[in-house]
């Protein structure tokens, strides 16, 4: 059946969902729903990683495969080094841009690595906003707080305060580098409350926050001269053979040649996961989000933190296929808009928390009441012109604009119609263990951004990604420069790759894959 | 409408087959079918062809897949974003390569006179001959030969508000025939009128003087030092 009629019973039951009052769940019912239908709780998607620091700690299986991954650089590989540096910047996104920028202004020779182009990254995505504490009302112990309630009092208490500290200090140096942060009309940065926070603390450049920051990085980064290699994926670490991160190889996707990097430090701003598609969830994430640096760090025997949680947002797109995965705002579901299954009915209260509204959609795909697009994909709707029909017309015109205007693109009217989501694989909120400095425990080898993990707890809390980027990405950075200064390069082996393959082999795994994965395989095989 | 249980739904960037209606598209001159409905995107997937340089975000903010395209029997080629376009029977369409423009190189706190500078450092700016080709190449819809035009009239400010929906994917600059690069042109005012013309916040500068003062250090040590149990009371009594 076509989408239009399928979209006619959503019109049809409105009336009459309207003056249905759907409860929330009991504490019971909603531990019972998450049990059975949140991907973080889905034994059946789980199972303990073999070998190696993390053995047998549970994750989804599609990290654990690819941490037990094969390496695709060989036992006889020749190492000698096209590059030699004081700091190996792997990544372009917001983490690597600060990290490259901050080492390269203490006077270190960078070399700046990412497989895609400068920039193109989760950050440039970022549409929400920066939290930092600038309010008068608001402090860091405040953001510190809002962040612990927010990660389900997981996260990691240092690295926390670190970030909320230095928040103010970052934005500053955005505003230095030109970063146009809206205002109030006294000159002051304006501030919005976001999500699961206390104070208005979020910064914005208008919906385009990522994308402002990133346009000035990325130019910055140019202005500086920083050496590049772009369409440079990392596909193996390099040690001195006592755990100490010498250096890496790289692989240039243009050529496919392997390139050594000898580097003093290496620092892994390589983003998240979005790209693996753990259990089957489409993503909001960028086409490299791939998870390399947990691949990385876990054969060079750094251990992975809170690596089996993941952030699925409720609300991403299913039709038009444009948006699938795409974000689609909560702002609809928390002025009224009903979510309603292939039969007509409502079953959640859509003002639940985002665990469990993400839970019963799932379910009701699962049980076959979810409503399947020509593309074969499965969803429920969105009822958003309720939203008019409830508060007056030109309600979604007037408060959700973006969303008007994302959808007008496709010959969507969402004024006339609802439209179908799915949840959306968003965010890791693990990751590589690192300590204030972004360090691992492996020494010269720094993790920062998405790919690090321990700042974010159980769960990320609005806006504060794009912070943790700017802050870690500077820390590391500074750190690998300031050390770089007194070291002498060391010797480039890779005698941990062979030791991570002679454990692979006692633990009598043998996939065949290879790892890390550095682009999903969307090419239909022909 | 599906009443049959399904399995926990598998993703994949690849579009059904069996379902989907097919399309013909002319994809770099050669014709594929493809499912209706795809993006360009995808419809270069479906089509067997690798995606190296071309993808980048997926999400219509970065510019890597900027696209030329024309629909059946319309002389005009248009421009797009192939992740946030779908394709249609009789389309053709090609990624635009990377295009060589030159990006000026500059330490904006160091400038005295941005304003002038503008014209030591780009000086094709000034050489706009209004053909408009810029803005009818925008998949942004801004309006660029305005924004060029305000750029070497100082007024930064309009530059910067009229360019903040750039995603930088250069395809104003190789349609202009004074050579100019309207979105690095654009950066360069946008940058200039944070660092040189815009206010200092002087809430952000208090809060960074109070931190490193230590005036919440107090804070610090009454939180820092409670029970595990005391501090999830704390942040539950949070509103």
């Amino acid at each position: 059946m076509d989408i239009t009629a399928q979209q006619n019973l959503v019109h049809q039951t409105r009336d009459a969902r309207r003056a249905i009052d759907f409860p929330k769940l009991s504490p019971a019912e909603r531990d019972a729903l998450i049990k059975k239908y949140h991907p973080d709780h889905r034994g059946h998607a789980y199972r303990p990683i073999k070998f190696g620091p993390n053995a047998g700690d549970s994750t989804v299986t599609e990290v654990a495969t690819l941490l037990e991954g094969e390496s695709p650089i060989s036992a006889d590989f020749n190492l000698t080094p096209e590059y030699s540096v004081d700091v190996l910047v792997v990544g372009g996104g917001g983490a690597g841009c600060a990290a490259a920028l901050h080492a390269h202004a203490e006077g270190a020779n960078v070399l700046l690595a990412t497989k895609l182009r400068l920039g193109d990254s989760n950050s440039v995505m970022a549409q929400g906003g920066m939290q930092i504490a600038v309010g008068p009302d608001d402090s860091p112990v405040q953001h510190f707080l809002d962040t612990l309630k927010g990660g389900h009092m997981k996260n990691d208490h240092d690295l926390l305060k670190v970030m909320v500290e230095e928040g103010p200090s970052i934005g500053q140096w955005l505003l230095e580098l030109g970063v146009l942060f809206d205002r109030q009309a006294d000159g002051n940065l304006h501030v919005k409350k976001g999500g699961g926070s206390s104070k208005a603390r979020l910064l914005t450049c208008s919906d385009y926050t990522g994308l402002e920051i990133m346009r000035v990085l990325k130019d910055e980064v140019l202005n500086q001269k920083v050496p590049l290699l772009e369409f440079g994926a990392v596909v193996e670490l390099l040690s001195d053979g006592k755990g100490t991160c010498t250096g890496a190889v790289l692989q240039d996707l243009d050529n496919k040649r392997y390139v050594v990097v000898a580097a003093k430090t290496v620092i892994l701003a390589t983003g998240g996961i979005g790209r693996l598609h753990i259990q089957g969830f489409p993503t909001s994430n960028h086409y490299g989000a791939t998870g390399d640096a947990l691949v990385l760090a876990y054969r060079m025997g750094v251990p992975l933190v809170q690596i089996d949680t993941f952030q699925y947002h409720p609300s991403g797109g299913v039709y038009p296929e444009q948006l699938v995965g795409a974000l689609v705002t909560e702002g609809i579901r928390s002025e009224g808009g009903h979510l309603v299954n292939a039969k007509g009915d409502r079953f959640v209260n859509e003002l639940d928390t985002r665990d469990v509204v993400s839970s019963s959609i799932i379910k009701e795909c699962e049980e076959g009441r979810g409503v399947r697009t020509a593309a074969g994909r499965v969803g429920v709707w969105l009822d958003t012109p309720l939203l008019d029909v409830a508060h007056g017309p030109g309600t979604l015109d007037k408060h959700f604009p973006a969303m008007v205007r994302q959808y007008e693109r496709y010959q969507v009217d969402i004024r006339k119609d609802p439209v179908l989501i799915y949840p959306t694989l968003h965010y890791q909120n693990g990751g590589v263990k690192i300590d204030v400095k972004g360090e691992t425990p492996a020494p010269n080898l720094f993790v920062a951004g998405e790919a690090s993990g321990g700042l974010h707890g159980r769960n990320r809390l609005m806006g504060n990604s794009l912070l943790d980027l700017m802050v870690f990405g500077k820390r590391a950075g500074q750190t690998a420069a300031e050390r770089a200064k007194t070291l002498s390069q060391g010797t480039l082996t890779l005698d941990h790759v062979a030791e991570f393959r002679a454990e692979a082999k006692r633990h009598h795994v043998s996939s065949g894959l290879s790892s890390p994965m550095v682009l999903p395989a969307y090419t239909r095989q022909v | 409408m599906s009443n049959e249980p399904t399995k926990p739904q598998q993703f994949t960037e690849q579009a059904s087959e069996i379902q989907a209606q097919m399309v013909t598209v002319e994809i770099e001159g050669k014709p594929f079918q493809v499912p209706a409905g795809v993006t360009l995107m995808k419809a270069m997937w479906y089509a067997g062809k690798e995606v190296l340089r071309g993808a980048g975000c997926l999400g219509g903010f970065c510019g890597a897949c900027a696209t030329y395209y024309r629909t059946k029997d319309d002389p005009k080629v248009k421009t797009c974003l192939a992740c946030s376009m779908a394709v249609e029977d009789g389309m053709s369409f090609s990624f635009m390569p990377a295009f060589p423009a030159r990006k000026a190189i500059y330490n904006l706190s160091e400038l005295k006179d941005p304003k002038q500078d503008l014209f030591e450092l780009y000086p094709e700016a000034p050489l706009c001959r209004n053909c408009n080709a810029c803005t009818e190449a925008c998949p942004q819809k801004i309006d660029v030969r305005e924004g060029v035009w305000k750029a070497v009239f100082g007024d930064f400010k309009a530059v910067s508000d009229m360019f903040m929906d750039c995603v930088m994917c250069g395809m104003c600059a190789p349609v202009c025939i004074a050579d100019i690069a309207p979105n690095l042109v654009a950066v360069y005012a946008s940058r200039a009128q944070g660092v040189h013309f815009t206010e200092k916040p002087a809430g952000l500068a208090k809060r960074i003087k109070k931190i490193a003062d230590g005036e919440y250090q107090e804070d610090w040590d009454r939180i820092l030092q409670l029970s595990d149990e005391e501090l999830q009371k704390t942040t539950a009594s949070i509103q």
